[in-house]
């Protein structure tokens, strides 16, 4: 099966938009990665498209583009859902059905905590009842199994924050360029045990898109350059585990879609020159340097004391700024983690450029759950 | 005492059972194929995929604390904080609740505390919940 690239990418800067729309958005990524790589809408043969809030996003957004009746399909995967639109696409070049689609993702958010939807047929609403279901109250549980195995401390996830937030003050598209010193975030308002609200990645708009092409057609065309060889595309939703139905797990489903990843991709953790990884709260970091095999099982919080994935270390992690930082609009995320993976394959991220890079991997799960990997290399 | 079915407290969960005399309970089921166990009942496994071959049980009522958050910041109208917990009940069913008893505080809480399920009014969690019963956790 042919190779897939990635020639044309882009994402919006990450922050809030309330004069415009969704597909306002959208258009505006969607536009920069065709710019990127310097196509028209009539060159598109098929749209993918992730948005979790709204619906047919990718034909209204088509509208504003070009209504040029090609197919297009509309994912939707909770926060893994701009990488499922990615999929997608890439599954549809692998079989040979197009050599060039567009992938979007895009997100309006409210600030502020997510309130979920009641579904199923409980009688009552849970939370507050029957524990907590909020997003900082879930994976506060994550960080605190990880202390409770570990003995992983307050201060190491803390030091997260303080990292990617750092990482941030490095990219202009991030929603923030403000360094956090520890005893900030660690004296900021407590949300969910042990996760502050400096620990808690930030609700805001965005779009990102991302041109994808056969190797074939990036080669006729010239694209190659400036490419990036999609080594892996890995899905994965939750397997059945113990105390899955009564707290979330999403460290297996990363550790099944990683395996699949490197196993396709036929490198391994070792590899990669940088990692964007899910980081929708501080406490999921570190259990995901483990989950993506970045160290041992129980060394993760060892890996934030020594600075090894900071930038300059040895394998640098959310150097964006990640969710916590850089902002997480749930259907966008997915995509703009690749983005910043193109952008140093590139050697184009500037003062945070990881140097000389030629392998990437991007992680995303939405809860639920579902598990996007992808891995990518300089062509 | 008999209770009129009026008076009879609803439960809180879909797995919440009340008895005629308004004591509650909790029920799982368990796949008599591979012995994964499930709160409330279902028809097949989730674990292995086996169909119509679960066979439904009582819960323990006692286990030791696997995992806990404190919650400050929740949904508008909850009571906070409150702590929400995840228990490994003596009968190997794990489910989720509030840990009601202690110190809301991370130092008062030790993974592994053993702890007795209890029944109370949701209306104490949750204003907006009168009339409806829910479990608890308690130090055991």
């Amino acid at each position: 099966m042919a190779d897939v690239y990635v020639t044309g990418i882009d994402m919006i800067r990450f922050g809030r938009y309330p004069d415009r729309t969704v597909v306002q958005l959208a258009a505006e990524a969607a536009l920069g990665a065709l710019d990127d790589c310097g196509l028209g809408i009539r060159d598109i043969e098929a749209l993918y498209s992730g948005n979790i809030g709204e619906t047919m996003t990718g034909q209204r957004t088509l509208q504003l583009l070009g209504q040029t009746g090609i197919p297009v399909v509309n994912c939707t995967n909770a926060c893994a859902t701009g990488a499922t639109a990615f999929r997608e696409g890439w599954t549809a070049i692998k079989a040979g059905l197009y050599d060039i689609v567009l992938c979007i993702g895009v997100e309006k958010m409210q600030p502020g905590m997510i309130v979920k939807k009641k579904v199923g047929n409980e009688p009552l609403p849970a939370e507050g009842v029957i524990g907590s279901e909020t997003m900082p109250a879930v994976f506060g549980m994550m960080g605190m199994e990880h202390s409770r195995l570990y003995g992983t401390t307050l201060e190491q996830f803390a030091k997260v924050s303080v990292k990617n937030h750092h990482h941030s003050t490095l990219n202009p598209k991030a929603m923030y360029q403000k360094e956090t010193p520890l005893e900030e975030v660690l004296n900021a308002e407590m949300i969910a045990y042990p996760n502050t609200k400096l620990m808690c990645s930030v609700n805001v708009d965005g779009a990102a898109a991302a041109v994808l092409m056969s190797e074939k057609k990036a080669r006729e065309l010239g694209l190659a350059r400036r490419a990036a060889r999609v080594l892996a595309s890995a899905l994965a939703s939750d397997p059945w585990t113990e105390r899955n139905l009564v707290m979330q797990d999403v460290n297996t489903v990363t550790q099944y879609a990683a395996r699949t990843a490197y196993e396709m991709a036929g490198v391994g953790p070792g590899d990669l020159d940088l990692v964007e990884l899910h980081d929708c709260f501080a406490t999921a970091e570190i259990p995901h340097y483990e989950n993506l095999g970045l160290c041992p099982a129980g060394e993760g919080g060892r890996l934030i004391d020594a600075g090894e994935t900071a930038l300059g270390g040895r394998i640098p992690v959310n150097v964006s700024g990640g969710l916590l930082s850089k902002g997480h609009p749930l259907g966008a995320t997915g995509i703009a983690n690749i983005y910043e993976i193109v952008t140093h394959l590139r050697g184009e991220a500037g003062a945070r450029q990881v140097p000389n890079a030629r392998i990437g991997l991007t992680h995303v799960v939405g809860l639920g759950s579902a598990c996007a990997v992808h891995i990518l290399e300089k062509v | 005492m008999e209770h009129t079915a009026s008076a009879l407290p609803q439960p809180a969960t879909s797995y919440t059972r009340v008895r005629g005399d308004g004591s509650a309970y909790l029920v799982g089921s368990r796949c008599t194929q591979c012995g994964a166990k499930f709160l409330g009942e279902r028809g097949n496994c989730g674990h292995c995929g086996a169909r119509d071959a679960l066979e439904s049980y009582e819960l323990a009522s006692r286990g030791r604390l696997y995992n806990y958050t404190i919650v400050n910041r929740s949904y508008p109208g909850i009571t906070v904080p409150f702590v929400s917990a995840v228990v490994d009940l003596e009968d190997g069913t794990s489910i989720k609740g509030n840990l009601i008893g202690v110190e809301p505080v991370a130092e008062a809480i030790p993974f592994g505390m053993p702890v007795r399920v209890v029944f109370r009014p949701a209306e104490t969690a949750n204003a907006e919940a009168r009339g409806f019963v829910a479990h608890f956790f308690e130090p055991a």
